[in-house]
Parts: C-alpha cells; structure tokens; sequence
C-alpha cells in the first residue's frame, strides 16, 4: 500500500522529481524502511494509456510549461520555447528515454587531468572515479537488466540495426552490437520481453522497457514507506535560521499551495528545473539562492554534443520497425585527441516516426530538397550521434527576469553555445556518419540538426571543493547538509554516454548514504 | 461530391447542384489548376472534393493550395491532402481575425508580386521554379512561417498520408514488429 504523510510530518525525506534519480532514490530509501515522500509536477499515467501517435504523446508526457532560450545555439532558433524535450509526468524522462545504458568510461571522471586545459571550459575532475563508482552501476544494471549483462542476452537486431552493423563491418569499426539496453530481451523481474513495438519515446507499452514508472515507484510504494504525490509543482525550498531546508512550498494538483515539512529534501527535477528551483528559493540567509555559494548553480549546463545522419537507400528499410535505440558503435567513444577535439561520441541508431521526420529533419526546409528526402522515408537508416560536450560557466540556466509561469514562479532561460570542441566533435561524427552509410551503398545522406535537448546535465555539479561547484560526491550540498541533488544535473562533465545508467547508479548510492547519515543523526 | 477531409465520412451533397457549380466554375477557371472557384466553395471534380470556406476567401484558399504544394511538394499526394491541411487553417482563421488577415493580405501580396513579374496571380504562374522563387521573396514574412509550420503537422500528421510514405503508424495493438518483419531486410 503507497503511504500517506502528513504535511507536517517533518520526519520525512521529500524528493522533487520521479525520474531516473528520484524515483530511483525514492524508491530505494523506501526499501530501505525510510519514510519519503515524491513530489511529482506532472500526472500519472499508466502505460495501457502511452499512445503509438508522436505528437498526441508529445502532448501527453511533454513538459510543455514555458521556458526561454538563447545562446547561438541552432535549438534556440528552431525551438525557442522548447529547449529541451523531457518529460513531466511520474516516472519523468524514464517514461521517454529509448533505454541505452552504458557506463562512463575511466577518463571521463578525469577530465581535467585527461584533457589538460581547454580554453573556454570549465573542466573539472569528479570527486569520484570509476572503480567507486563500479559496484553502483553493476547493481544498477542488475536492477534495470541492462542487456550483456548478468547473462542477460542482446537484443535482436532490427532493420536500422542491420544496416549499421554491414556499414560498420564495412569501415572496420569492431564493437557493434545491439547495445546495453535496459529493456528486456526476455521477461525478467516481472515485466515480458521486448515486441519491437518501434515507440520507445512515446512510452513502452508492454513494460520491457525499464523506468521508475513502472519498474521502481511500485515497488517503493508496495513497502508502505512511499507516497507519489502527482501533479505537484514544488515552487521554492525553505529553510531555518540556520540554514538547514525544513520543507518544500508546491502548487497541488487543484493549484492551491501547500507546505510539506521534510527533514532532508533532495532535488531531482532534471537540469533545468533542478537550478531553477535552488534559484527560486533565495532569501536572506542564501541571496544567491539555496546552495549557491559557489555561484555554479545552473552554470555549465550541458546537453552532449548531438546530431543524426539519415541515409536513404535503393531498396527499402523501414527503420521505424522495432527498438528505436538497440545498436550502437563504440570505437569513437574513446578519447583521441589527434581527430581535432578532446572527448567521443557513440553512434547509435535512431528512428523517428514520419511526423516527427518532417520536424526534426531539417527544422524550417521547405522544398523540394527537403520533400523528396522525405518520399525515401521507408528507404531510410538512421543514427544518432551523442558525445561529450564541454562544460563553459556561460552555458546557463537563470530566473528570466519578467517571465512567470502559472503560479508566478519565474520561467527559466536556458543559453547555450557550442564549444569550438563541441563543433569539431559534430563535425566528425557527421563525416564518419555519412561515411557509414555511403558504405553499403546510401545514394544520399542528411546530417540532421540537434533536436531539443534529452540530456541536460551539469548546473548542479559534484566537485571536491566546495568553491568549484555545488555538490560533494555523495550529491549533497556543500552549503546545506540535509539538501541534496539527485538527478543528472549533479554530473561533473557529461561523458559520451547516454546519462541514465550513471543517474541511476549515483541514486542507489546517495541512497546508501542517506540512510547511514539518518541513522548517525548527522541530518 | 466529398468533402476534402475524408474519404470516407462525409455524405455526397445534391450532385445536380454541383454539376452546375462546376459547369459555372469551369466557365472562368484557368486551366493551370485543377481547383476551381464557385460561389463560396473551391472544387476538385478530378478527385471529387469540393470545400466551403469557413473564413478565407475561396480565390484565397485555391491559391494557398497551390502555395501548400509548392512549399512541401509531393508529387504522389493528391490535392485534397493539401486541401485538408489548409481547411485546418482556415477554420484556425474562422476564430482570429488576425490571422485571417495575415492570410488575406499575405496571399494579396504573393499575387501582386506574381502579377508584376509574370502578369498572372500566383496559382496561373505556370512554372514551379517560376512559383518558388516568389515564394523566396516572401519566405520570411510571418504569412509564410505560418503557413508552412501549419503545414509540418497537416500533411505530415494526417494518418492517411502515412502509408504513402511506408510509415506504418501505431503498432501495438498489432503486437508490435516482432512477428511482423522488424528485422526482414534483405537487400544487405
């Protein structure tokens, strides 16, 4: 039975956010016999209701609420109010995300000490390194059943996979394979095996695909220690007179306003809104906003260096087909300074439904250039390119200055510009893109702009010095000991791969942590 | 006659009624275009669709059917999906004035550029390359970033297009691709 706390019950931990950190936390702390509380700021769906249609389920799940951009960013001009696509929903961008789950490799907890100094970054080692991080991720994987590990078999490859294993073969590339995917290639933990539906993004709706949703949050709850409160837009964190957070203020799902006492309160609301919130909650005590001493809250927002290359072929594909995102090329992740940038990129494939090709393949082309791209829509093979980008303090996310949403809370800005490296980075993962597809015979490739961000990293980071960012290694405040961060914005450097396994690995540790300071009664 | 939104739904209205409006619209229609203009309706006897205008003028809306097409064209899709696209529009007009103006006047001044430089409003302009670089002209007036970001959803979004693009639409309640051909390729 899901709990029921009392909004004066200042015993409980709340947590802001249900995604890959915050419901993972939850849940765990849950488990662990913790009473916690998840304010969530979209509704419930369950996954009989995830729609096979893009833009009813963009409309669905989408956080649609009002954001700003700028920056010279090419997203910032396609999709000025939409800087990123995420989802507001319990379970948050878990319900969304195309289930690659892939470890950091050693260097990119090094990044300073590997790259050496890069003008215009701000690059920072984590405080934490892959060895103390490994026994996380193995019990991440098990939790999640990542593929190709624990004995769990691949996936089968589909059409898209096909084409990009010939074209690596092709190339000389050596590790492609369908991925490590936390989505079941047979039934595990209660949920059935992958049907190839081909809408990973629009929601799994046969449960193979793992997400807090459905895969943690009922668990958690199950244990009578976890309530998801939906439709729960937390506006600002309060604190004492001296400096401990004692609660959260939020808009309930009729939008009156509402306290929830807590005695520890972690902030997983993803990259934007994670900052935006400590932003929202200045006051006397803490002018610059909560746990921004530093004055790195919402800077060095990063969002990997992406792009996509479609090919379109002689004879059909029908990309669409099956997993959206089982395939994967490694070689370039790797760090190899002589192609012009520092960091790596994995290439992995990707298909868009027809509806969302026309939006995302060239945002703004009319034309005939453009259209009879689209009439090989069947023919095509598609790739998404996702590599590291580098961290800059101006890349930002801040309080827009007259803009309010809703309940009066500011609308947040994000600015973003690419780094010199970032675009060298994009630059030759295009070429090796086009490369791989002319290969088994493309008569024609497009490299495909970024689509609004999926991940966004950084404006929370982890760093050893309280003076170089806002977090310590366990994802607390280095300002407030009971406040922490818990989602993907707590990440030093962004690493060339897809971010979830890493947010989750991190959340099942910070757990641990949590629970061995609460029964210290250090917090 | 059908109306252009579906192939299917719409009841035939009085056909002797239409014949006279096509033999009227006939009379004063160019033969560039396969749309025709009567009364307060626009015609398409080659694939039998006729539409009443919500707000824009029918001139208007004939000529924004040929603007549609000729900013996404597809030479496999019939007039009537481009039909539909813009009757999303028109109603959209129906209920703002403003953008009904925006249409109008946009539309107005596409035909007085055309007129100047081929002596014919947009639609007579018998060239595509000829129609496409007027379309240049005008590409960054708020008229044609509205029309074509109406158009990304209306043609690329009605479900009967999909098919003739080998998209396949939802797939779940069919169980999915996985005994469905997720990996049939064959030609690698």
């Amino acid at each position: 039975m899901a709990a029921k706390f009392d909004l004066n019950d200042d015993s409980v931990v709340v947590i802001v956010g249900s995604g890959a950190g915050g419901g993972t936390l939850g849940t765990q702390l849950a488990l662990k016999g913790i009473r916690t509380v998840i304010l969530e700021a979209g509704g419930r769906h369950n996954m009989e209701d995830f729609q096979n249609d893009e833009w009813a389920s963009f409309a669905q799940i989408s956080w649609l609420d009002p954001r700003t951009t700028s920056g010279s960013w090419r997203v910032s001009r396609d999709f000025p109010g939409l800087p990123a696509w995420i989802v507001k929903a319990v379970g948050g961008s878990t319900v969304h995300w195309a289930g690659a789950a892939l470890r950091f490799q050693p260097h990119e907890f090094k990044t300073r000490t590997t790259y050496g100094e890069v003008a215009g970054a701000n690059l920072l080692d984590w405080p934490i390194t892959l060895e103390e991080l490994e026994p996380w991720y193995a019990k991440a994987e098990d939790r999640m059943g990542v593929t190709r590990t624990n004995g769990i078999p691949g996936l089968p490859g589909n059409n898209n996979f096909k084409v990009l294993k010939a074209a690596a073969d092709k190339m000389g590339y050596t590790e492609c394979h369908t991925g490590n995917m936390a989505i079941n290639s047979e039934p595990r933990d209660g949920r059935g095996s992958c049907q190839q539906i081909g809408f990973c993004f629009q929601g799994c709706k046969s449960g193979a695909k793992w997400s807090t949703l459905i895969a943690e949050i009922p668990k958690g709850e199950e244990t009578g220690k976890l309530e998801v409160r939906a439709n729960a837009q937390v506006l600002k964190i309060e604190h004492d007179a001296k400096g401990k957070v004692t609660g959260v203020v939020y808009a309930d799902k009729d939008g009156a306003i509402q306290r929830q006492k807590a005695r520890i309160v972690a902030v997983a609301g993803n990259s934007i809104e994670s900052p935006r919130l400590l932003l929202n909650s200045a006051s006397s005590l803490f002018p610059d906003g909560l746990a921004n001493s530093s004055g790195q809250v919402g800077r060095n927002y990063m969002r990997h260096m992406t792009g996509s290359v479609y090919g379109v072929f002689e004879k059909p594909v029908r990309m669409h087909r099956g997993t959206t995102m089982a395939g994967i090329i490694r070689d370039e992740a790797k760090n190899k300074p002589d192609r012009g940038f520092v960091g790596g990129y994995e290439i992995e494939t990707l298909s868009l439904g027809l509806p969302f090709m026309a939006a995302f393949l060239d945002p703004g082309a009319w034309g005939r250039e453009f259209t009879s791209a689209l009439d090989g829509y069947d023919h095509m093979a598609g790739m998404w390119l996702v590599g590291e980008d580098m961290p800059q303090e101006s890349n930002r996310i801040t309080l827009h200055a007259d803009k309010k949403d809703k309940y009066g809370m500011p609308v947040p800005n994000v600015h973003f510009d690419d780094h010199p490296n970032d675009v060298a980075m994009r630059q030759h993962a295009y070429r090796q893109g086009m490369a791989l597809y002319e290969s088994v015979g493309a008569t024609r490739s497009f490299p495909t702009p970024p689509y609004p961000s999926t991940h966004n990293l950084g404006t929370n980071r982890m760093s050893e010095k309280a003076r170089d960012g806002v977090v310590n290694k366990w994802g607390q405040t280095h300002d407030v000991a009971n406040l922490f961060v818990s989602d993907g914005s707590q990440f030093t450097t962004g690493g060339a791969e897809n971010p979830t396994l890493t947010i989750v690995a991190l959340a099942l540790r910070q757990a641990d942590y949590i629970a061995g300071q609460m029964a210290k009664n250090a917090i | 006659m059908r109306s252009p939104t579906s192939t299917t739904a719409q009841p035939a209205p009085n056909r002797t009624m239409h014949r006279r409006a096509f033999l009227a619209a006939s009379a004063t229609a160019a033969a560039a275009t396969a749309i025709l203009v009567s009364g307060g309706a626009i015609l398409c006897p080659r694939e039998a669709w006729g539409y009443e205008t919500k707000a824009l003028a029918p001139d208007t809306m004939r000529s924004l059917i040929r603007v549609s097409r000729d900013i996404y064209p597809h030479d496999r899709l019939a007039d009537r999906f481009y039909a539909i696209a813009m009757k999303a529009q028109d109603e959209k007009a129906a209920a703002d004035a403003a953008l009904k103006e925006l249409y109008e006047s946009g539309m107005a001044k596409l035909d007085r550029l055309a007129k100047a430089k081929h002596d014919a409003p947009y639609a007579e302009v018998g060239w595509e390359a000829d129609r496409v670089r007027l379309l240049h002209e005008i590409e960054a007036d708020p008229f044609f970033q509205t029309v074509r970001g109406g158009l990304v959803t209306g043609i690329y979004n009605n479900q009967e297009v999909w098919p003739l693009f080998g998209y396949e639409g939802e797939s779940a309640a069919k169980g999915g691709y996985i005994d469905r051909g997720f990996n049939d390729i064959e030609w690698l």
